[in-house]
């Protein structure tokens, strides 16, 4: 099953491969369908999980490269359920919200996007270190690609910085785990855990995954090829960064760092404690400065994913299940201000908060949904922040109380530069009159952010579902690595 | 009733609010005269259900020990934590679900009269659906998180509210201004929440404040910032801090004033029967952590200095303002202060009377305040009309209130005082009802409800001091002058606005409101007057014996709230003639002062007011002790300065600096080993050197024939690891 929902947008792919070129309106749907596709049998995954099992279900488990102990091993537990969920959930928004934004070489980007989607379900499933880095890497190919061709004005050199970057941090990953494979006997991740070799307090291994993997989050200081990518990435680009990518970083770190490495994790946490809160308030207090408003939003994102990083290393229950949840709702929030920001950026072609101002009157449905994702980027109760926030800042709080009182002062610089925001596009008067002719939002890009917003609300109001899927996993993570609360 | 069906109608109290703004969000958003409708039709359902709960609540003996309590349920379902959530109603929520959903209700049907001409009315009704119902559902929570998620909800209210009129630059400033200054008092709140959660591993009140052993050892455990504050003390003190947002004390007190930039009905709504109360509630449910600590402990201190700096502060800017709501705006900031006060020094009951006594008189001077300016506004246009002055009518008609919008001429400001007098006649039931909303402000003796809680207060402060309390010395003090100066500023207010001639032709053909609006001000006089007959002390002279066993109900009922109580409350009862003496003279005195200057010699048009006579004071005082001037420097400034100079410095100074180094470091060695291969091995393979130089290009755009290329490599490769992955599979 799991093999099928990896490769159903490989599929996808290929189909549009020998489409030709001018049924551009096939391709579209093509995609789509195959990117729902995808969503459809993860969510006969989910419907079939079960709670109260604490390992991988859906198991499969084939040799590949038996003479290093490489095999082909993908499973699905609590902690990963929700990724792939988030991940087969935002793809299709991501395509349907294409058609306005990517006018050419439309085969290329179809077949890319659903590449992506290959690739990031492949690392969320893989239970396998070997195959998890092949996918790891692949990912970084077609977006790459959707920032150099279909991006903004300097995407060169964005997608330049991107793909140094991250392919930076892989290579020493690369060496750690090739390292685990020939030391450990295998390249089963399971295997290796319930092995707990020698490596769990080894600060260089430790070392070797944690920076491949928070520069994907991206953590302070190595967040400086984000803003770049999701500026100049076209929305759909932006989209999937965001929600998607970031998350593998985080995904990472809980899956490899915390389960190999436990004696290394409580050693580096709070190192790692210190750069979170720092990105909180950096990436807060930057984001505050910024006059584009992608720009903001992909700032914002630094300070987001500083939560989700300071729960991670909180090294207990509540942290950990707050981050996995916040992972899914800064994927639904800031996805959805990606959206929200491109489609003012398809009408008016800037950016420049300073170019609006009065939005609101003008397209009002637009300034509601807009409103709705800033507070729920905001964190206000009854919508989905803030159950991930408040659940990180208390077992934050019980890992490290200094460090929680900083990440708190966070809530009130996201609520200076989020008001900011929408004051700046939508509040007083429009002073361009570029801004008179502007439509309201239409059906296809309000169907776009709506499944978006019904889970704002559900996971506000209603987090068991989301929280019972992920008790049993994350409590025997701690308990097997011995991180469980003194 | 049984208990499980009052526990049910708890649940209940709160939804219709909810629901209303749900429904007339999502269906009825295009029709006005609906949407009012199921606004006031829920609010009053809301109303009914809670008075139930309420007369239900007043007749059980043992209402503090064993609340009336709802099903609770999982709300956060972590492994391994308790994150319930309930409803329950204690003495203090039961006094609440009194005053909350009949101050609402009032303000909903008068709303309906003052927004008639707004485009935007359904929208209107329904955030204050949603202000109503987030504050019920507040009061009747069991529970720290549920109380927080509705308390947030408040906050948003509040901005979208006070930016209701979203084109004016200074509404919209206000809003934000509010929701981020609030904030800063939510973020300790939230940190006194986890910490709280992390020492006792449980958020629900009753298993934290009504358990000896639970507040024994929170008493005994030293803080984590050590300082010699116990963990109670510190969890108080935190909580505390989402009070001083909420509440608008020193030095969050700004956003206050500014948040009458919002519709009247809002500024009620907030003064009064939400938001400002709210936080006072918040305080009074975790009394018992202050109390924990003994009296006259660090956070009683804490708790105690605020108030009564706030109660001065606010006093003191009240007396030099012009604008009629502003000048409510600071009272109100000062009234807050005294109900803090009063917690500060145990006053607990006294506190829960004056902020219910305060919540029916403050709504009453701001919709009182609402109806002088929709008056005088109709005067304005009236004369307007009659000078042919085409300008602006119009459009100021089918936008909302003149006033309140960018729109209005900015020549004439129907807010100010000074455009005011003589408004006594041609609005009689709005200056009668004013009137007695003034008096009960000033604390007039015996015939208003502010008196009695007024006196309570004091007398309870009086009662500290002559046991050698410090804190309580100071807040006697305090408030004795604060409480002279509240009565100076409302006589002033009062001639100000009513009496004397006219000031302004507006003025002279202002016009008295509509019933929706008087009938609200006529049934909050009532309660301006009456209320405080449900707490005269049983040992008052004369009074006491007058009202035999009804005498002080209102503080026995809230006294079952806590055993603890019962001591403190009847020490307090022993009458002493110092503290009521005190209440007399400067309640008497400052409305007799305030009538030597403005009532008897009302002001003339064109006449300067007296107070300006003060200089440099009254500009000190007319500028708000230019706390915003201090802020923007101290706060704003910075953080924009920092804000703008970080990215530049940092991001792009150091860290892309470095990265950019290290680029050029490795395309430069490339290039050197190029320059080897190409010299030393002559013909050699290129292709480390081609590479090198196709990255180091970074201008050059991406060639549609090589994007081609690699999109084939990357889709054979993946083909390939299928196909492989297909025959394992076999």
């Amino acid at each position: 099953m799991l093999s099928l929902i990896i490769f159903l947008p490989l599929i996808g792919a290929l189909l549009i491969a020998f489409l030709p070129r001018a049924s551009t309106a096939l391709m579209r749907w093509v995609a789509i369908g195959a990117s729902l596709a995808t969503f459809a049998a993860s969510l006969f995954v989910l419907f079939a999980f079960s709670n109260t099992q604490a390992g991988y279900q859906f198991v499969e488990s084939y040799k590949w490269i038996e003479q290093y102990g490489i095999g082909y091993k993908l499973g699905v537990d609590g902690v990963s359920i929700w990724m792939l969920m988030l991940t087969t959930a935002i793809f299709p928004i991501a395509l349907w919200a294409s058609k306005e934004v990517v006018h050419d070489r439309l085969k290329e980007f179809y077949a890319l996007v659903l590449l992506m989607e290959m690739a990031t379900l492949g690392v969320f499933l893989s239970l396998d270190m070997f195959l998890f880095y092949v996918f790891w890497e692949f990912a970084l190919v077609p977006m790459y690609f959707i920032i150099g061709v279909w991006g903004g004005e300097r995407r060169i050199y964005a997608s330049m910085k991107f793909f140094i970057y991250t392919m930076a941090g892989s290579v020493l990953m690369l060496l750690a785990i090739v390292y685990l494979g020939i030391n450990g006997g295998t390249f089963d991740l399971v295997a290796l855990i319930a092995k707990n070799g020698p490596w769990a307090a080894s600060a260089p291994l430790f070392l070797a995954f944690a920076i491949a993997f928070v520069i994907k989050v991206p953590l302070f200081p190595f967040h400086s090829w984000l803003p770049d990518a999701h500026t100049e990435a076209p929305t759909p680009g932006s989209v999937i960064l965001a929600a998607v990518l970031l998350k593998m970083g985080a995904y990472g770190l809980i899956r490899f760092n915390l389960a190999l490495f436990p004696e290394a994790s409580k050693q580096f946490a709070p190192l790692m404690m210190i750069l979170a809160v720092i990105g909180i308030l950096y990436g807060a207090i930057v984001a505050f400065a910024q006059t584009d408003a992608k720009k903001l939003v992909a700032y914002s994102s630094v300070s987001h994913m500083g939560y989700i990083v300071l729960g991670i290393f909180s090294l207990n229950q509540l942290g950990i299940q707050g981050a996995l949840l916040q992972m899914v709702n800064h994927g639904i929030s800031t996805g959805g201000l990606f959206l929200i920001v491109g489609f003012l950026y398809e009408r008016r072609h800037t950016r420049e908060l300073a170019r609006f101002g009065g939005i609101w009157a003008k397209m009002p449905l637009y300034g509601t949904l807009a409103l709705l994702f800033t507070l729920s980027s905001v964190g206000l109760p009854a919508l989905n922040g803030f159950v991930g926030e408040f659940v990180i800042l208390q077992g934050a709080f019980q890992a490290n109380w200094q460090m929680t009182a900083f990440a708190a002062l966070g809530m009130i610089l996201s609520a200076v530069y989020l008001l900011t925001f929408f004051q700046k596009i939508f509040l007083g008067e429009s002073h361009d009159p570029a801004n008179d002719k502007l439509q309201d939002v239409n059906w296809r890009e309000v169907l776009a952010v709506a499944p978006l917003l019904v889970f704002v609300f559900v996971i506000g109001l209603y987090s068991l579902p989301f929280f019972n899927a992920m008790n049993a996993s994350v409590t025997s993570l701690l308990s097997v690595a011995g991180l469980a609360m003194k | 009733m049984s208990r499980e069906l009052l526990g049910t109608l708890t649940w209940l109290a709160p939804l219709p609010p909810l629901l209303s703004f749900a429904v007339i969000v999502l269906f009825t958003n295009r029709y006005r005269q609906i949407s009012s409708a199921i606004a006031v039709v829920a609010m009053l359902t809301s109303c009914v259900l809670s008075f139930v709960v309420f007369f239900n609540a007043v007749g059980i003996g043992n209402l503090g020990e064993d609340p009336i309590r709802g099903i609770a349920y999982s709300f956060i379902p972590t492994a391994g934590s308790t994150f319930n959530i309930g409803v329950a109603v204690d003495p203090l929520g039961a006094t609440f679900m009194f005053m909350v959903p009949l101050a609402c209700s009032l303000i909903f049907i008068y709303s309906t009269s003052y927004m008639a001409s707004d485009p935007l009315y359904t929208r209107f009704f329904a955030f204050l659906s949603l202000f109503g119902g987030a504050m019920m559902g507040l009061v009747v929570s069991d529970n720290l998180l549920s109380l927080f998620v509705f308390w947030e909800l408040m906050g948003f209210c509040s901005y979208a509210l006070i930016g209701f009129f979203y084109r004016k630059p200074s509404a919209y400033k206000a809003a934000v201004k509010a929701f981020m200054t609030t904030r800063v008092g939510d973020m300790l709140l939230l940190l006194g929440i986890v910490y709280l959660y992390t020492q006792t591993g449980t958020l629900n009140f009753f298993d934290v404040l009504h358990n000896a052993k639970v507040l024994e050892t929170l008493a005994a455990t030293p803080a984590v910032l050590g300082l010699g504050i116990s963990a109670a003390g510190l969890i108080a003190i935190l909580i505390f801090g989402g009070t001083v947002g909420k509440s608008a004390q020193f030095p969050l007190h700004v956003w206050l004033p500014d948040a009458m930039e919002g519709p009247t009905p809002v500024s009620a709504m907030i003064h009064a029967a939400t938001m400002v109360s709210a936080g006072i509630f918040l305080l009074l449910r975790f009394f018992p952590l202050l109390q924990v600590g003994g009296p006259d402990n660090t956070a009683f201190m804490v708790v105690g200095l605020i108030g009564a700096i706030t109660a001065l502060l606010g006093a003191t800017i009240a007396v030099a303002q012009y604008d009629i709501k502003r000048v409510l705006a600071f009272s109100t900031i000062s009234q807050l202060g005294f109900m803090v006060a009063a917690i500060g020094i145990g006053a607990y009951g006294a506190a829960v009377f004056h902020l219910l006594s305060h919540a029916f008189f403050k709504a009453l001077l701001f919709m009182g305040s609402g109806s002088v300016i929709h008056g005088v506004e109709h005067g304005h246009e009236h004369v307007a009309h009659a000078h042919g002055d085409e300008h602006g009518n119009a459009e100021e008609l089918d936008h909302d209130h003149g006033a309140e919008t960018a729109s209005a001429a900015p020549a004439f400001d129907p807010q100010d005082m000074r455009n005011m007098g003589g408004l006594r006649k041609r609005m009689p039931i709005t200056f009668y009802t004013f009137l007695a909303g003034g008096l009960a402000l000033a604390g007039f003796p015996f015939i208003t409800a502010g008196f009695w809680s007024k006196d309570e207060i004091l007398a309870d402060a009086f009662h500290g001091l002559s046991t050698g309390s410090l804190i309580s010395t100071i807040v006697f003090i305090v408030l004795a002058f604060s409480a002279l100066l509240t009565a100076f500023y409302t006589a002033r207010q009062i001639s100000m606005t009513f009496l004397g001639e006219a000031r302004t032709e507006a003025a002279a053909n202002a016009t008295e409101s509509a019933p929706a609006m008087t009938f609200p001000l006529i049934v909050l006089a009532v309660f301006a007057i009456f209320f405080g007959f449900v707490n005269v002390p049983k040992d008052f002279p004369v009074l006491g014996a007058l009202f035999g066993p009804a005498a002080g109900w209102l503080k026995s009922f809230i006294s079952t709230q806590l055993v603890e109580l019962q001591a403190f409350k009847e020490e307090a009862q022993v009458f002493n003639a110092i503290p009521l003496l005190t209440s007399l003279v400067v309640a008497l005195g400052g409305l007799g002062l305030g009538w030597l200057v403005y009532g008897q010699k009302p002001l003339k048009a064109g006449q300067t007011d007296p107070v300006e006579k003060l200089g440099g004071l009254f500009t000190f005082l007319h500028n708000r002790w230019y706390f915003d001037e201090l802020y923007r420097v101290i706060f704003i400034k910075p953080l924009q300065a920092i804000a703008d100079n970080y990215s530049r410095v940092i991001d792009k100074g150091v860290i892309d600096w470095a990265l950019e180094g290290l680029y050029k470091l490795g395309v430069g060695i490339a290039g050197a080993l190029k320059e080897f291969d190409r010299v030393i091995i002559t013909g050699g393979s290129d292709l480390i050197g081609n590479t090198v130089r196709s990255i180091g290009r970074e201008g050059r755009e991406l060639q549609s024939g090589q994007v081609q290329n690699y999109l084939l490599s990357a889709l054979i490769a993946a083909v390939v690891l299928m196909v492989f992955f297909l025959v394992l599979a076999q």
